[in-house]
């Protein structure tokens, strides 16, 4: 059985990009404007009975002793009780598994999930380069966002044949899957010429294999699945959840071929949702490198481990493909807006799962979406949220 | 004037026979003698069994390359300076992988499985790290 306590009735994000012009507390109360104009029967902001708000660099615009403590005031509800979540690149994914909980716990009815990040008003010096130098003090030193991951592409090259072409294909169809999606910060197609002729980052990683810095906001309104359809006819659930935890320091990882927390927090989300990954018709997952996607493809159980970069380069992911993935165009060109990101990929399989995705609308024949972000410096964290329109849920 | 330096460790009380042995061109890993096992980065307790009967070890400084990659941007100093450099995993003859730097390999020569030893480089007056060069030796 699906696990099913918990609704998701209004989503919504804003467009993302670089928003020099828009404040933090401004990108959440437009994410909020957009959540609530979103829900079929009408909501008053005051329904909202608390908020957990997923930001994951404060420090970067000196948010870093307020928690989320602005965004009750921005969104004109001070008074709620709001928390905010950070908990690496899936901070977003983890305050929408911690809104879920609690609602199913019963201490609140209607919950706002709110994801909300400034990537540009800072030099990447002062900004998300710093934590180059963090971590752990002796070992990680000069470790770049791309070298958290490139090592495991060149493992996965060695072992299994993976080439730069397959790698290319990813960004590809992220990009043609981003220039149909509104919101997404890149809204241009590319070929895998442009991927394998952009300047080298960090082998064998060129500039378009990364994701890029992105500021962004989405929210989503959870309410309790008993008061679903006050709310919509069309309301999708919450089936399952997992997180799990691993070495977040690359020379204690047991393999550079999987991203290990992802099969873990996976098979946990799937027990709970009573299905396996045959059954979910489409999903948006963690690539902010292309290698990324090829490991999630295979981590999360749509391919065999080795597979997942011919899988990619024969369409097997793309809109029309056995099991589309990232049809919102992906941290690759949707952006990746840190806390932003889980819940805006929420938003992207809350409109497929209601048939509401416009050019990018794939056939949902089993009803259920999956969500899954990885991060912490050397993936020491993965969160998979699994969502269904199905009541009838096995 | 002094510039930031990013590349430095915060060395501490537990770490500070590791960072001393290195100025005197040893590698030290750490041996559990509960379990056997061997580990790094040096820790007062064993992480496969949680032993607290640990002591130094001096590695072999032998290895291979387990993967790599070559690092083209990093605007962080003195990393700004280095580049292009290799960031590799060694994975070392008693077992334990590092984090580290390949030094002295043409880049289209580096591979997984190749064979390295370390190398020790000063890199301030108080700091030395353990770096890894190709060993022609165990070709």
């Amino acid at each position: 059985m699906s696990w099913n306590k918990v609704a998701v009735v209004g989503a919504g994000l804003i467009k993302m990009g670089e928003l020099f012009d828009q404040s933090y507390e401004q990108m959440a109360s437009g994410a909020f404007e957009a959540a609530v104009a979103s829900v079929d029967k009408g909501f008053e902001p005051n329904q909202v009975e608390a908020a957990f708000v997923a930001t994951q660099r404060g420090t970067l615009w000196g948010q870093e002793g307020i928690g989320g403590n602005t965004i009750p005031t921005a969104i004109g509800l001070a008074g709620i009780p709001c928390t905010r979540i950070e908990n690496a690149c899936p901070s977003g994914s983890d305050a929408f598994r911690v809104g879920a909980m609690a609602v199913a716990s019963g201490v609140h009815d209607v919950v706002l999930v709110i994801g909300v990040e400034k990537m540009r008003d800072k030099s990447s010096e002062e900004g998300l380069l710093s934590r180059a130098a963090a971590g752990h003090p002796i070992f990680t030193r000069g470790e770049t966002a791309p070298v958290l991951f490139a090592p495991f592409a060149t493992r996965h090259m060695y072992e299994f044949g993976t080439t730069r072409e397959m790698l290319a294909s990813v960004a590809v169809k992220n990009h043609y899957n981003g220039a149909r999606d509104p919101y997404a910060h890149f809204q241009n197609e590319i070929t895998v010429d442009d991927v394998l002729k952009s300047p080298s980052v960090c082998h064998p990683l060129h500039l378009l294999d990364c994701c890029p810095q992105t500021d962004g906001a989405a929210a989503v309104l959870l309410v309790s699945a008993e008061r679903a359809r006050e709310f919509t006819d069309k309301p999708v659930y919450v089936a399952g959840f997992g997180v799990a935890t691993d070495h977040p320091y690359l020379h204690e990882k047991d393999s550079f071929t999987e991203i290990k927390v992802t099969r873990m927090a996976s098979q946990r989300a799937y027990a709970m949702a009573g299905v396996g990954p045959g059954d979910i018709d489409c999903a948006e997952v963690h690539d902010c490198f292309t290698i990324t996607e090829i490991l999630d493809i295979e981590d999360l159980g749509f391919f065999e481990k080795g597979d997942g970069g011919r899988a990619s380069l024969e369409g097997e992911t793309s809109l029309t493909g056995r099991i589309p993935v990232n049809t919102s165009g992906g941290l690759l060109a949707k952006g990746h807006p840190i806390g932003a990101t889980g819940v805006a990929q929420i938003t992207e399989c809350w409109w497929q799962l209601r048939g509401e995705a416009a050019e990018r609308q794939v056939e949902t024949r089993n009803g259920y979406a999956l969500q899954h972000n990885a991060g912490g410096r050397g993936s020491g964290v993965a969160v998979v949220n699994i969502l269904t329109n199905r009541t009838d849920a096995p | 004037m002094t510039t930031a330096r990013f590349d430095l460790p915060s060395t501490d009380q537990e770490t500070q026979p590791f960072w001393d042995a290195l100025k005197e061109g040893k590698f030290l890993i750490r041996h559990c003698n509960a379990c056997g096992r061997d580990h790094y980065y040096p820790r007062p307790f064993c992480p496969t069994c949680w032993s607290d009967d640990v002591e130094w070890k001096q590695a072999s400084g032998r290895g291979t390359i387990y993967t790599y990659s070559v690092v083209h941007v990093n605007d962080l100093p003195p990393f700004h300076e280095r580049v292009p450099y290799v960031a590799a995993i060694v994975e070392l003859e008693e077992g334990p992988r590092v984090m580290t730097n390949i030094e002295g390999v043409p880049f289209d020569e580096l591979r997984a499985d190749l064979p390295v030893v370390v190398e020790f480089k000063a890199i301030s007056d108080d700091v030395t790290i353990p770096v890894f060069l190709r060993n022609s030796a165990d070709r």
